[in-house]
C-alpha cells in the first residue's frame, strides 16, 4: 500500500492511528480510519458520505420520469441494476405492468450490466494485487459488452434506458448474432482468466483464508450478494423472489463455502458465465411484440407504498417508495447493497493484516458512490 | 401471480396471537407483511419478528409527515437462510411524536441496522437510544442546518 | 500534435535536440523545450471525487489507452503530480479535502474539471450537498462536459490541456 496514510495520528503506546482514504490509490472516495498495532489491524470506523449527493431528497422534487437519471448516476457500472427496481417499485404505485418482451429486454440490460459492472471490479481487483495485466484484459474485455449494451441503450453506461410501463426502443435486429459471439469469444477468455489469475499461486497466496467471514456473521451482520453467496448461502434475489421473467430461465446460483476473498473473487467469475447463460435462454424465449405499456399524461401514483428489491450486481438493491397522489413521489427511500456491506468490512478488517487491506477491501466489491447515494 | 397467502397469514396469525391488540396488521399482500405497533412495544416485537426467522434489516428508514406531527420508523426484515421464508419481506413500523423525537435502538436484536439508523439519525434527527454511535456518517462535518429529509427542509433554488 | 513541423527536432541525444532546436530558428527556444518536456508526461493524481471516475478508468483501459498521448495512468503521489482531474461531482465533504489535495501539489499544475457535475452541478444542480462548479475553489485549465465523459471526450480534453501547456509561459 504506496502512501497509504494521509494523516498519522499517535495513540499512544504501540498504536498508531492511520486515515486511508479519500485521495488514496485505492480507497476512491472513502476514508476508512484504522487503528494499527504493529501490522495488524486493531480498529476500524468507516468515513464514507464524500460522495453524498442527497438522491433521497432530490426524488421528492421530481416527478416518476425526471427521477430515473439521477437515481442512476450512484451506480453507473450497474446502471440497469439499480434503475429497474427503481421502475418496478414507481410501476407498482403507478399500477402498469410492462408487456413481455420489455421485460425480457430489461433482463438482457439487467445481465450485461452485471457482466460490465463485475468485469470493472475484475479488473480493479487485479490492479489491486499488483497484477497489471488482470486490470488490461478485463478493461479490454469490458468494451465489447459496453459496445452491446450501448447499441441497445445509447450511450456507454448511463442509458436511463429502463423507464415505467416497458423499455425506451427495440433491441437492433442483429443484437441475437453480435451477443453471441461475444459471448463464445469471452467465454474462451473466462479460461484464460483461470490461467493468468485465479489459478495463479500469487493471487491465492494473497487471498486464500484472508478475511474469512463467517456464515453466521454474514447473516447477523447483514451481509448481502456475491458476499453473501460466498459464505455458502444460496440467496440470490431472482430466485428467492422473483422479477421481471426470471422464472422462465434456468440458472445456477454459485456458492462457495470458504467465505474469504477468493471465494468472494471464484464467486463472481461464475456469476459471469450464468450471467450470459440467462441471456442466451433469453434470446430463444423472447418473441416480437410492444416494448412499452403508454401511459398517458403525467404519471400520478395512488396514494400509498410500494417496496421491492432485485438482484444488482452488488447485491439486493431494495427502494421504497411512498405516494401521497401526487406527481411527485412524497418519499423514497434507497438501501444499497454496498451500504449494507460496509459493517461487513469493518468487521472483517479488525483483526487481520494491514498489507491484507487492498485485498479484503475490494474483495467486497464496495464502490463507495452507491453507498452514499 | 400466485395469490396463496398461507405462509403470510400464518406468520401474521402467530404474531397476533402473541400480542393481541398491541399491533396492528396493516396489510398481507403476497410476499408483503406490514405490521405496526406503538413505540413501546417496537423492541418486543422485532424480538418476536427475528424468532420467526427474520434475520436481516434490508433497509431502515423514516418518513415526514408534519401534518399529524409524526416521524414513521420503518424496519424492513428479510431471512436469508430458510427458503421457506425467502421470498418475503417483513415490515414493521411505529409512530414517534416530533416534538420528542427519540426511540430505542434495535441494533442488539439486528446488529445489521446499525449503519441505517446512524442514516436516520443525521436525516431526521431522530435519536436512538443505546445506539454506540449517535453522529454523521453521511452529511458533511460542518452540517449545521436542520435534518435535510424533513419536510420543512427545502432545497438550495427549490424554494 | 502529429502536425506539428517541429516534431522531428525533437528525437534523439539532448544535445541533438538542443542543436536541432537552434538551428532550425525555434522562437524562444528554452520555452519550447521546456513546454516540450512537460507535456507529454502529464501525471494525474488519482483523487477519484465521483462517478467519472469509471470512465476515466476505461479512458486507461486498453481500448482508449491514454497512455498514447503521454497522459500516464492515475498516481497515488501527489508529490510527482502535475493534473489533477476532478472526476466528477465535488461534495461539501469532498471540497476541502480536494483543495487541500490541490494545494500539495508541486507548481507547475493544472486543473481538468471532468463531467458536468465538476463543471457547475450538472444533474445535481439543486442538492444540498454538492459544490456548483469546482472553479469556485481551484483555477480550472480545461473543461470536459458530458455526464459521464465518453474517454474519447477525455482524451480530446487532454489534447486541450497539452496545447495551453505548449503556448504557456516558462
Amino acid at each position: 500500500m504506496q502512501n497509504a496514510a494521509m494523516n498519522i495520528e499517535d495513540k499512544g503506546g504501540d498504536q498508531l492511528v492511520l486515515h486511508v482514504g479519500p485521495q488514496h490509490p485505492g480507497s476512491g472516495h472513502f476514508r476508512i480510519i484504522v487503528t494499527v498495532d504493529g501490522d495488524y489491524i486493531v480498529g476500524a470506523k468507516p468515513d464514507p458520505g464524500y460522495v453524498h449527493r442527497g438522491a433521497e431528497k432530490m426524488a421528492e422534487y421530481r416527478d416518476y420520469i425526471q427521477n430515473i437519471p439521477h437515481l442512476e448516476r450512484p451506480v453507473i457500472i450497474d446502471a440497469t441494476g439499480v434503475t429497474l427496481p427503481y421502475v418496478l417499485t414507481a410501476e407498482k404505485i403507478i399500477d402498469v405492468e410492462a408487456p413481455d418482451r420489455a421485460q425480457y429486454i430489461r433482463m438482457i440490460m439487467a445481465e450485461l450490466n452485471r457482466i460490465i459492472s463485475h468485469l470493472y471490479w475484475l479488473g480493479i481487483y487485479g490492479i489491486f494485487l499488483g497484477h497489471s495485466t488482470m486490470f488490461m484484459w478485463p478493461m479490454g474485455d469490458r468494451e465489447l459488452f459496453i459496445d452491446l449494451a450501448e447499441s441497445i441503450g445509447g450511450t456507454r453506461v448511463t442509458f436511463s434506458y429502463v423507464v415505467p410501463g416497458g423499455v425506451r426502443n427495440d433491441m437492433p435486429t442483429n443484437f441475437k448474432e453480435r451477443a453471441l459471439k461475444t459471448f463464445d469469444y469471452f467465454e474462451k477468455r473466462i479460461e484464460e482468466y483461470k490461467k493468468i489469475f485465479f489459478n495463479n499461486p500469487l493471487m491465492s497466496a494473497r487471498t486464500e483464508g484472508i478475511g474469512t467471514m463467517d456464515k453466521k456473521d454474514a447473516i447477523r451482520l447483514g451481509i448481502t450478494g456475491s458476499n453473501l453467496r460466498a459464505c455458502g448461502i444460496d440467496s440470490d434475489t431472482r430466485k428467492d423472489e422473483t422479477y421481471c421473467l426470471y422464472d422462465r430461465v434456468d440458472f445456477e446460483i454459485p456458492t462457495r463455502k470458504e467465505g474469504d476473498s477468493y471465494a468472494r473473487c471464484i464467486v463472481r467469475l461464475e456469476e459471469l458465465q450464468q450471467s450470459m447463460n440467462i441471456m442466451k435462454q433469453v434470446f430463444d424465449l423472447i418473441e416480437p411484440g410492444p416494448i412499452k405499456q403508454v401511459i398517458g399524461g403525467v404519471m400520478r401514483g395512488e396514494p400509498g407504498e410500494a417496496f421491492v428489491r432485485t438482484e444488482a450486481a452488488r447485491g439486493t438493491m431494495f427502494y421504497h417508495i411512498v405516494s401521497d397522489g401526487e406527481k411527485n413521489p412524497y418519499r423514497v427511500k434507497i438501501s444499497v447493497p454496498s451500504f449494507r456491506n460496509l459493517i461487513g468490512m469493518t468487521h472483517l478488517l479488525v483483526g487481520s493484516r494491514l498489507a491484507d487491506m487492498p485485498a479484503i477491501y475490494w474483495s467486497l466489491d464496495y464502490w463507495p458512490v452507491e453507498a452514499d447515494r | 401471480m400466485p395469490s396463496n397467502l398461507d405462509t403470510e397469514n400464518q406468520l401474521v396469525k402467530s404474531l397476533t396471537d402473541q400480542f393481541k391488540n398491541k399491533i396492528k396488521t396493516e396489510y398481507v399482500k403476497h410476499n408483503r407483511i406490514k405490521i405496526s405497533t406503538n413505540q413501546d412495544n417496537l423492541k418486543s416485537l422485532a424480538t418476536s419478528v427475528k424468532e420467526l426467522g427474520f434475520e436481516q434489516v434490508i433497509s431502515h428508514g423514516g418518513t415526514d409527515y408534519p401534518d399529524n406531527n409524526v416521524f414513521r420508523i420503518e424496519y424492513h426484515i428479510i431471512c436469508v437462510s430458510k427458503k421457506k421464508l425467502r421470498s418475503i419481506m417483513f415490515s414493521i413500523m411505529t409512530e414517534i411524536s416530533k416534538d420528542t423525537p427519540e426511540i430505542e435502538t434495535l441494533i442488539d436484536i439486528f446488529p445489521s441496522a446499525e449503519f441505517h439508523e446512524q442514516e436516520t439519525y443525521e436525516n431526521f434527527g431522530i435519536t436512538f437510544t443505546g445506539h454506540p454511535r449517535m453522529e454523521k456518517l453521511l452529511l458533511p462535518e460542518d452540517w449545521d442546518d436542520i435534518p435535510p429529509l424533513r419536510k420543512d427542509y427545502i432545497l438550495p433554488g427549490r424554494g | 500534435m502529429v502536425n506539428d513541423p517541429t516534431l522531428n527536432l525533437l528525437v534523439g541525444k539532448a544535445s541533438d535536440i538542443l542543436d536541432n532546436t537552434l538551428e532550425k530558428n525555434v522562437r524562444e527556444p528554452i520555452r519550447f523545450l521546456v513546454n516540450w518536456g512537460r507535456l507529454y508526461s502529464l501525471w494525474p493524481v488519482h483523487l477519484e471525487t465521483a462517478c467519472c471516475s469509471i470512465e476515466f478508468g476505461a479512458a486507461s483501459g486498453p481500448r482508449h489507452d491514454v497512455e498514447r498521448f503521454g497522459m500516464l495512468e492515475a498516481f497515488g503521489s501527489l508529490r510527482q503530480c502535475d493534473v489533477l482531474v476532478v472526476q466528477g461531482t465535488v461534495t461539501r465533504k469532498m471540497a476541502p479535502r480536494m483543495k487541500w489535495v490541490y494545494e500539495q501539489m508541486p507548481e507547475p499544475k493544472w486543473v481538468i474539471a471532468m463531467g458536468a457535475c465538476a463543471i457547475s452541478g450538472g444533474l445535481y444542480m439543486d442538492s444540498y450537498n454538492v459544490l456548483q462548479g469546482v472553479d469556485k475553489i481551484v483555477p480550472v485549465d480545461v473543461y470536459i462536459p458530458g455526464c459521464p465523459p465518453r474517454p474519447e471526450t477525455l482524451i480530446q480534453g487532454i489534447i486541450e490541456l497539452q496545447n495551453k501547456i505548449r503556448k504557456s509561459k516558462v
